[in-house]
């Protein structure tokens, strides 16, 4: 199980990354945390004839504060989301989340961006983006454009990042403090990729005032349903729990290993009832 | 088609510059190239935990990092932690509890807990398995090395 | 010597102590030595091209493009080793009927599993030879496969082996008693269950490793081993490469975990062993995880039916099983791939007083990976089959399962006995490991919150599981049967100059402390200090012959010959030191490495002075002595087939119902494993193999597509228990010891994995039982709970 070859390149500066990807022939891909693109490598699931390493891009690893949001490179690695006081106070679901996130050695090197553009269906990130209301600021050699995590992620690994192009860094509002979050994933072993889990975001004051509940690894994309949310946000319905069934019912379940779409459908609702439990207290 | 880069690291305290293929991964280079054998390989894809060593004081997986891409670091693998004072204590403890068998996950379950341990990690047996639980150990079921490790920071504690 | 083992006053006392082992500290300071961690000169590595399809007629292999690839030495199809490697078949004599088709070591025209391996490439890297691998094409003609154990039985299926008029390898029928004239009496409960038990696999940390080196010149091979019985690889590859048995040599040195994996011929060790030979230069050859997965091989995967039937008082009356069992397309060489199910019907209720026993055990081909023997052959199978229907059959009958076993037990004292299945059994205790675990467990204790908890919506339950194992085997297991596998060990104790002692052993060394015991026995024996005693094993050069490490034989048997040896080595030393001192041996005594008076203790000289005048100062020595200094003995079990332990083992589980979840809260394992040399690592053997069982019972499954596709074989995918999940686990000892040896020891290795999924099922079943449900099938996963639960059902 050792990779092919391909030639490595490993720039200092985002541009010079940019000018890589556009300008190398064949397949050239993007090296980040490498605890998804490594391991595919070694399988050969990933063959790239060139590697461009973005370690050495520094100008992507960075967690700064705006008045609204909270400003993240994309080579910004779990362990600094989850050291950094920015993160513990303007986004506490993050805390939550990332002990869920494979082992403290992955979480060492693993980072958001590639979290992000890997799109894994049963990845926390993915959702954490989508639950947060977070955008994703692409950079490609001709221009820069922002895509709200609503819009990015299309399906199984599959998003809408353009040939190309590289994630800059991601903005995420911050929440308030009265903001309520609630976090729930079951998974087989502690640290595997979930069978099942829910990200939720109630933000009760600004523009953003909303409730957000998006759904991880019971389909082929992270899950937000509409209707649900509504539902949710309606003054509780005394048969409030037969009309969330009737809303999971309505979404897309893939099955994969652990849970076939059955299975998925039922743990939906148990992971967002323990999430919105989880919230109220 | 085995393309090669110059790298310059530092490995258990011994400066180094040698020529590596590009593709070949860190753990097998320290193995192979260097002759550092106590780091093993256990499933290359990052799951078992068999290739956890230290870089720049940080733990990673040696299976999922390329060789080239620690130029300039400097690595601790288990024959440099067997030389460092500060593990002396944990090795004791493993030895004690038997918290080895084969020894195979030995290496990296070390790091795993030296990691845990100067991070000040607590006695609590929960969160010091969720701490090594990214380490595969076939043999021991866990048991006798979460004693170890508690027992290694109960010592410390006290002196 | 004679005189009590366990004297922990003397200063020599091992036996029954914890020592630490002397080798710990090297494997903590990285300094092992894997067969992946040699290189040497002029090395080359392998790889292989295995079968995508799990059955296909191999039409044509291209590998020109492969070829000329820089760096690659050689590549090899089938055709290449024709001449070089004659064809085995995994079959025994003993197990009549057993049939399987010849096999070598790649593929000969057709594939029948997923994984079997086709094509060999050496190159001068791992990473080269995967890319030729890469580059070479096989045009493969698909053929229908058979999956399923029961579909490879029906009439349509399609036959693995022409040669054969079925996929049937083999069938046995046990029959003791009268079973059919007790369904139908109305004094008894009859029960039935399906049960189905998950394929599963070694996971060894350290994977299958073969390093091997060939001498042309005086046509040696050397063969650096990750595995468990080299005598028996030797005679092995001797015989199919023909070369005279003492030119081929098997080391093994540390050895990263084998647990039955690594002691089966596989093609690719032996392509390794042919490609050396041909190419005159050290090959390597390491099967990366990908590989693991596809060509260990897999045990358990069997479907039981099964049958009990109990009076009013809980007595069982009559049980009954049916066993089917795929084993992939071959009979494994030499174990054969029979023996799982036949462990099957031996051990099936066999704690237990049972009249009337019936089993029927089927082995069938199909295309998947082959299956052998693995930790605890059996066991977990026929403890779980025979204990969940007893535990059922309580419930129907209102009985308490404790009560129920109390019943039922085979009694402490009626040993010797002979179980229905004809097992002979003598030096156990049944009632006294059931009596130390209910109270080790509080299990009145436990009841009482277990129904606490139900009525605060909390389904805890409590499984027990009384169990038997097969331990310490003699002739009667293989050797009988014509494999060239040796049921006895020797050893080989001597004193240098100095006054250490060097022993040499044919038992090996996988982690679970083997070379620590010997040295605790020797010394103790012989009468030094621990730190003075040198082990020597793995090596056919240099040690005596014997089986190696496997149904947990290695204390038992090999412990035995040590003892013997270092008890004759000690009686020759008494001797000369007598003539030395003029003093008569029995008037002397050895202790601490000192020659002392038995009256008195008296230091009379040292075993260094000794071993001085011995090899230096002969002329010292009157001229008809011509001291030996050096023992060999060797021990085989003669009165028993097996010598069996037994144990008692009990989980206490939580499940969420609204999950599938299974919480383990505690567990508890009481064994008489005879003898205890070395108590620590008797516990930890126990603890491991009790996570082992944990594994078969909740997480690990091979998954297959319905055409023969291993869908999991990464280790993201196939769960093996990682530390979050696992519980702390009590133990407790009984010891009596086995009246076949002086030093008593039976088997420990395995009890936890044969005893642990009975205990953890009958647990699940008993907090699923306010809900109505029951789960029989392993692994218990939180999808297949939820299923008996009603939930996700169509
Ligand atoms: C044992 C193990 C367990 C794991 N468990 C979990 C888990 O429970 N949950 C979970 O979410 N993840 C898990 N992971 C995956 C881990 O989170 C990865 O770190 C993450 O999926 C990818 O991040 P990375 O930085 O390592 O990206 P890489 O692996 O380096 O790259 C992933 C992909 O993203 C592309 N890419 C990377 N950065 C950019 C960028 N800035 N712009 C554009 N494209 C980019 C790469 O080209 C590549 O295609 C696990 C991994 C391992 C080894
Ligand atoms: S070898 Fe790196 S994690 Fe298994
Ligand atoms: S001691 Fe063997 S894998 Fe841990």
């Amino acid at each position: 199980m050792k990779a092919s070859d391909f030639s490595y390149e490993n720039p200092n500066s985002l541009n010079a990354a940019l000018a890589l990807l556009a300008n190398q022939d064949g397949d050239v891909q993007l090296l980040a945390g490498g605890q998804s693109l490594m391991p595919m490598m070694n399988f050969r699931l990933a063959a790239p004839d060139t590697l461009v390493d973005l370690n050495g891009v520094k100008e992507l690893q960075f967690i700064q504060e705006t008045e609204t949001s909270i400003e993240i490179g994309a080579m910004t690695r779990y362990v600094q989301l989850e050291q950094s006081p920015l993160v513990t106070q303007h986004i506490p679901l993050f805390a939550k989340a990332l002990p869920h996130i494979a082992h403290s050695a992955i979480r060492n090197r693993g980072t958001i961006g590639g979290s992000a553009a890997l799109a894994d269906p049963a990845a926390e990130m993915p959702a954490l983006l989508i639950a947060l209301g977070a955008t994703l600021n692409l950079q490609s050699l001709t221009g820069q454009r922002s895509v709200l995590a609503d819009d990015f992620f299309l399906g199984l690994y599959e998003t809408t990042l353009a040939d190309g192009e590289i994630i800059e860094s991601i903005s995420i509002p911050k929440l308030a403090s009265t903001d309520r979050t609630g976090f729930y994933e079951l998974a087989r072993r502690h640290g595997d990729y979930a069978m099942a889990g829910v990200a939720v975001v109630d933000r009760v004051v600004g523009d953003l005032a909303s409730l957000r509940v998006v759904f991880f690894a019971i389909s082929d994309r992270p899950v937000r349903d509409q209707k649900m949310e509504d539902l949710l946000q309606r003054p509780s319905a005394n048969d409030e729990q037969q009309h969330l069934k009737e809303a999971i019912g309505q979404l897309e379940f893939h099955g994969d290993l652990n849970a076939d779409a059955a299975t998925k459908q039922h743990l939906a609702g148990v992971v967002l009832n323990r999430a919105l439990k989880e919230m109220e207290t | 088609m085995n393309q090669r880069h110059s790298i310059s690291m530092t490995v258990n305290g011994e400066a180094i510059t040698m020529d590596v293929p590009v593709r070949m991964n860190l753990v097998d280079f320290l193995r192979n190239e260097l002759g550092l054998t106590g780091s093993h390989v256990g499933c290359e894809h990052g799951v078992c935990g068999a290739c956890t060593l230290k870089i720049d004081g940080e733990m990673v997986r040696g299976c999922l990092m390329l060789a080239v891409q620690a130029d300039g670091c400097t690595i601790t693998t288990i024959e440099g932690f067997a030389d460092d004072p500060r593990s002396d204590r944990l090795q004791a403890a493993f030895e004690r509890n038997n918290a080895l068998q084969c020894g195979y996950c030995t290496p990296g379950m070390l790091a795993s807990a030296l990691d845990y341990i100067e991070a000040g990690g607590s006695t609590d047996r929960t969160a010091i398995r969720q701490h090594i639980s990214g380490n595969y150990c076939r043999c021991t079921g866990y048991q006798s090395i979460v004693d170890a490790i508690a027992q290694t920071i109960e010592e410390g504690q006290k002196s | 010597m004679s005189g009590p083992l366990t004297n922990l006053d003397r200063p020599n006392s091992y036996i029954g102590r914890t020592v630490p082992r002397p080798d710990a500290k090297r494997l903590l300071q990285g300094r092992g030595q894997y067969v992946d961690d040699l290189q040497l000169p002029r090395m080359v590595h392998a790889a292989f091209v295995r079968s995508p399809h799990a059955h296909a007629r191999v039409k044509e292999i291209d590998t020109t493009a492969a070829t000329s690839l820089p760096g690659v030495v050689a590549i090899y199809t089938a055709k290449d080793f024709v001449d070089h490697v004659t064809p085995y078949v995994g079959v025994l004599t003993h197990l009549q009927g057993l049939r399987s088709a010849p096999q070598m070591p790649l593929a000969t025209d057709v594939v029948r599993w997923q994984g079997e391996p086709v094509v060999m490439v050496v190159a001068h890297n791992r990473a080269i030879a995967e890319d030729a691998c890469g580059l070479i094409e096989i045009d493969f003609e698909p053929l229908a496969e058979v999956c399923d154990a029961a579909a490879a039985l029906k009439d349509d299926a399609t036959i693995i082996h022409p040669e054969f008029d079925s996929n049937l390898a083999w069938e046995r029928l046990v029959d003791s008693g009268d079973v059919e004239a007790i369904w139908d009496r109305d004094d008894v409960t009859v029960i039935e269950r399906d049960f189905t038990f998950g394929r599963h696999t070694g996971v060894t940390l350290e994977s299958r490793a073969s390093l091997v080196e060939f001498n042309p010149a005086d046509e040696t091979l050397t063969y650096h081993y990750s595995g468990q019985a080299p005598h028996m690889m030797q005679a092995v590859l001797a015989k199919h490469l023909d070369l005279p048995e003492e030119n081929v040599r098997l080391v093994a040195r540390d050895v990263g975990g084998s647990f039955g994996i690594k002691i089966h011929t596989y093609g690719d060790d032996v392509a390794t062993a042919i490609a050396a030979r041909l190419l005159r230069r050290p090959v390597k050859f390491v099967a990366d995880r990908m590989e693991s997965f596809v060509s260990d091989i897999h045990a358990r995967d069997h479907t039981v039916h099964g049958r009990i039937a109990v009076d009013s008082s809980g007595v069982i009356a009559a049980m009954e099983i049916d066993d089917l069992t795929g084993i992939g397309p071959f009979s494994m060489y030499p174990r054969t791939s029979a023996i799982e199910c036949n462990q099957i019907l031996n051990l099936t209720g066999a704690p237990y007083q049972i009249e009337n026993y019936r089993a029927r055990g089927r082995v069938v081909f199909q295309n998947k990976n082959m299956m052998c023997q693995y930790r605890a052959v059996g066991h977990p199978v026929a403890m779980a089959v025979a204990d969940g229907l007893l535990e059922a059959a309580a419930h129907e009958i209102n009985m308490d399962v404790v009560a129920i076993r109390r019943k039922n037990l085979i009694a402490d004292t009626a040993y010797p006995a002979t179980s229905a299945a004809g097992m002979k059994f003598d030096d156990l205790s049944h009632q006294r490991a059931l009596e130390k675990l209910v109270s080790m467990m509080d299990y009145d204790g436990l009841r009482q919150s277990q129904e606490e908890a139900r009525e605060r919506g909390v389904y805890r339950g409590i499984g027990l599981v009384s169990m038997v194992e097969v331990t310490n085997p003699s002739p009667m297991f293989y050797g009988v049967g014509g494999a060239s596998i040796s049921a006895q060990d020797g050893a080989t104790v001597r004193l240098d100059a100095a006054g250490a002692l060097h022993v040499s052993s044919s038992i090996t060394e996988q982690g679970q402390g083997t070379n620590t015991i010997i040295a605790q026995i020797a010394a103790d024996r012989f009468g030094v200090d621990i730190d003075r005693v040198k082990v020597t094993t793995g090596d056919t050069a240099t040690t005596p012959y014997g089986g190696g490490t496997w149904a947990s034989r290695g204390a038992g048997i090999g412990g035995e010959a040590v003892l013997l040896a270092a008890q004759a080595l000690r009686q020759q030393v008494l001797e000369i030191a007598g003539t030395i001192l003029q003093a008569a041996p029995d008037s002397l005594d050895i202790n601490n490495g000192q020659i002392v008076d038995v009256e008195g203790a008296a230091t009379r000289m040292s075993l260094g002075e000794l071993g001085r005048i011995v090899y230096y100062r002969g002329n010292e020595l009157p001229n008809d002595m011509m001291p030996e200094m050096i023992a060999t003995r060797h021990y085989r079990v003669t009165d028993f087939p097996f010598v069996f332990t037994n144990g008692a083992m009990a989980a206490h589980v939580e499940v969420d119902p609204e999950t599938g979840f299974v919480k383990i809260l505690d567990f508890w394992a009481v064994e008489d494993c005879g003898r205890v040399i070395n108590p620590k690592l008797v516990d930890e053997q126990i603890r491991g193999g009790v996570i082992q069982g944990i594994g078969g019972a909740l997480y690990e499954e091979c998954l297959y597509s319905d055409d023969g596709q291993m869908l999991n074989a990464s280790m993201a995918d196939y769960l093996v228990p990682m530390a979050a999940e696992m519980p702390d686990i009590h133990i407790a000892h009984i010891e009596t010891p086995t009246k076949t040896s002086t030093l008593g020891a039976k088997g420990a290795g395995e009890a936890g994995t044969g005893g642990a999924p009975a205990a953890l099922m009958n647990a699940v079943n008993d907090a699923l039982r306010p809900l109505d449900a029951s789960i029989y099938q392993m692994p218990m996963t939180p999808q297949r709970i939820l299923r008996v639960l009603g939930i996700g059902k169509d």
